[in-house]
């Protein structure tokens, strides 16, 4: 079924066991996204040190795909500097604008490839850059701060 | 019953097609949306093929045919409702007529009984669609009004226990909806047009959910204005109807070509309604098109398609409660309710449900169905809907128990 596509075992397990789910007590910087066509919300915590993200935190509602895909991102957008997180992400919006034709690069993208079925549903799309997204601003914000400091 | 589904279904063509695969379209979102049957879609396309030419204006044969085409469709569109040709004004969409009322309140003179000030009061309720509350939103915070609202009860009824404190002699407009699109509640509402009027508010009624599925008598319902659209009645998108018995003292929204009488460099007056709430070259094949659609409601008759779907909405409901797991969300009963009917299914999301529901051919809406305050309100994040309509019966329900039973074992 197509739909196994979709939901891949990794998906679900992610979703069932998010991984950093729960805002830290203390942050750099604090984001709160929202899809408005379906009402899932996401909070993401960031915070950075020497260049790098030192913590990503979340807390969230949704569908499995956007729960899944914030868990995934959180997971290995850590403990990356700036410039890597941000070709990782770059990858990731490329998969999710494939419409199917690509797999992704496991080496970059490790567990994020199995969301590259989302690519055939256009609908879903949305749900899982959600959690990127949230954190692709939380990264121009935190920089903004510390050019401030 | 005066009609039977599987003739009925004959009449769409969009049942012809398969979904994912193969599977039996089963079409339970006409209340984002309705078919069309083969008429509607030949009405339009003829007006196009035979007739098109601007109305009300051009020195030939096809404007003449063109306007009675289009003149053709507003009487019918005032026959469907009880109502005279100059109450009707055809807009885009019922978001458009919501707007349009609520605009031209804003450009009242000061003094009129529609001009607000921050003195006064604007209603609305906990259950709008964002397309009847935004609108009043936002002539509040340009008129500086209050604005208030009725709330909703656990059960997904209007609570007008304080109807009187709510609706105050300051209020000027009454803004509610007849059925809720995701709750499927049918509003009383004698009580509150009573209760408007006693305080000389008008009364705005979103009959988006009603329109298409009861007969409906605008002299009946005592509002002053209501508004649906085309596309959720059979009829194309791009067309929305606004009716209003007190248009003459309302002043336009739109300005330009068609909606005036006299014009010159500096200064400009009005034509009579409707015209004067139309201008520029309207939406004609469409406004067709609905008039087709409206034929063909006609020709089954509104009340044999009204207890169509409240039988039908009996056994929706009846077969939902059955699985474990699943809460209405909503009159859990066929009491002042139509044929929406949403649901949460245990800790399946209802975007993953829908996706699933799909992946089976059976096609529902989910999400806050453009009533977030209404969700929030009712504790969910988000609802599954079935919406029902002429062409639904037993078997697309079944469908649809038969996918929430899958769905609940494949996420499970």
């Amino acid at each position: 079924m197509e739909l196994d596509g979709l939901y891949q075992e990794v998906i679900l397990d992610h979703y069932k066991h998010p991984l950093n789910k729960g805002l830290s007590d203390n942050f750099g910087v604090q984001v709160h996204h929202v899809n408005p066509s379906c009402g899932d919300e996401i909070t993401l915590n960031m915070t950075a040190a020497d260049g790098k993200i030192s913590a990503i935190t979340w807390d969230g509602v949704g569908c499995s795909i956007s729960q899944a895909s914030a868990s995934i991102a959180s997971d290995l957008l850590v403990n990356k500097s700036f410039a890597e997180a941000d070709a990782i992400l770059n990858e990731f919006t490329e998969l999710m604008q494939s419409k199917g034709t690509k797999e992704g690069n496991p080496e970059i993208l490790e567990d994020a490839v199995a969301l590259a079925g989302v690519s055939k549903f256009p609908a879903r799309i949305k749900c899982a850059l959600l959690g990127w997204m949230a954190f692709k601003d939380a990264a121009v914000r935190i920089n903004t701060t510390i050019g401030r400091e | 019953m005066s009609f039977n589904v599987a003739k009925v279904r004959q009449d769409f063509p969009i049942f012809e097609r398969t979904i994912r695969d193969g599977k039996k379209l089963v079409y339970l979102d006409s209340g984002a949306t309705s078919q069309k049957p083969l008429s509607v879609i030949e009405a339009e396309s003829n007006f196009y093929k035979f007739t098109n030419a601007a109305v009300h204006r051009g020195a030939h044969q096809l404007a003449e045919e063109s306007t009675d085409a289009y003149e053709g469709a507003r009487l019918k569109v005032a026959h469907f409702l009880g109502a005279t040709v100059d109450e009707i004004v055809f807009t885009k969409n019922a978001t458009e007529s919501l707007n349009l009322v609520a605009y031209a309140m804003g450009n009242a003179e000061p003094g009129s009984r529609f001009a607000l000030t921050s003195k006064d009061r604007i209603v609305v309720t906990e259950m709008e669609h964002h397309a009847n509350l935004i609108p009043w939103q936002q002539l509040a915070a340009r008129t500086g009004a209050e604005l208030n609202w009725l709330e909703v009860t656990p059960e997904g009824r209007l609570d007008l226990s304080a109807i009187n404190s709510v609706i105050t002699e300051n209020t000027k407009v009454v803004a509610l909806t007849h059925q809720s699109n995701v709750l499927g509640t049918i509003n009383p509402l004698e009580a509150i047009t009573t209760r408007a009027h006693e305080v000389g508010a008008v009364v705005v009624l979103d009959a988006c959910q009603s329109v298409p599925h009861m007969p409906i008598d605008v002299k009946k319902l005592g509002v002053d204005f209501l508004a649906f659209s085309g596309h959720k009645v059979l009829g194309p998108t791009g067309v929305g109807v606004l009716w209003s018995c007190v248009f003459e003292e309302l002043p336009p929204f739109l300005f330009g070509g068609s909606m005036i009488e006299t014009v010159t460099m500096t200064s400009a007056t009005w034509a009579p309604a409707p015209r004067k709430f139309e201008a520029g070259v309207p939406n004609m094949a469409q406004a067709v098109g609905l008039g087709a659609a409206l034929d063909y409601l006609s020709k089954i008759g509104m009340q044999s398609i009204f207890d169509h779907e409240v039988e039908l909405t009996g056994y929706l409901i009846n077969g939902l409660l059955q699985i474990p797991e699943l809460s209405i969300v909503g009159p859990p009963n066929t009491d002042a309710r139509g044929g929406s009917v949403s649901f949460t299914v245990g800790q399946i999301h209802p975007h993953d449900l829908g996706q699933y529901l799909d992946s089976q051919g059976v096609a529902v809406r989910t999400g806050h169905h453009c009533a977030w305050p209404l969700t929030r309100k009712m504790g969910v994040p988000a609802t599954t809907r079935a919406s029902l309509y002429l062409y639904n019966d037993e078997s697309d329900c079944d469908a649809l128990f038969d996918a929430i039973t899958g769905a609940q074992k494949y996420f499970s």
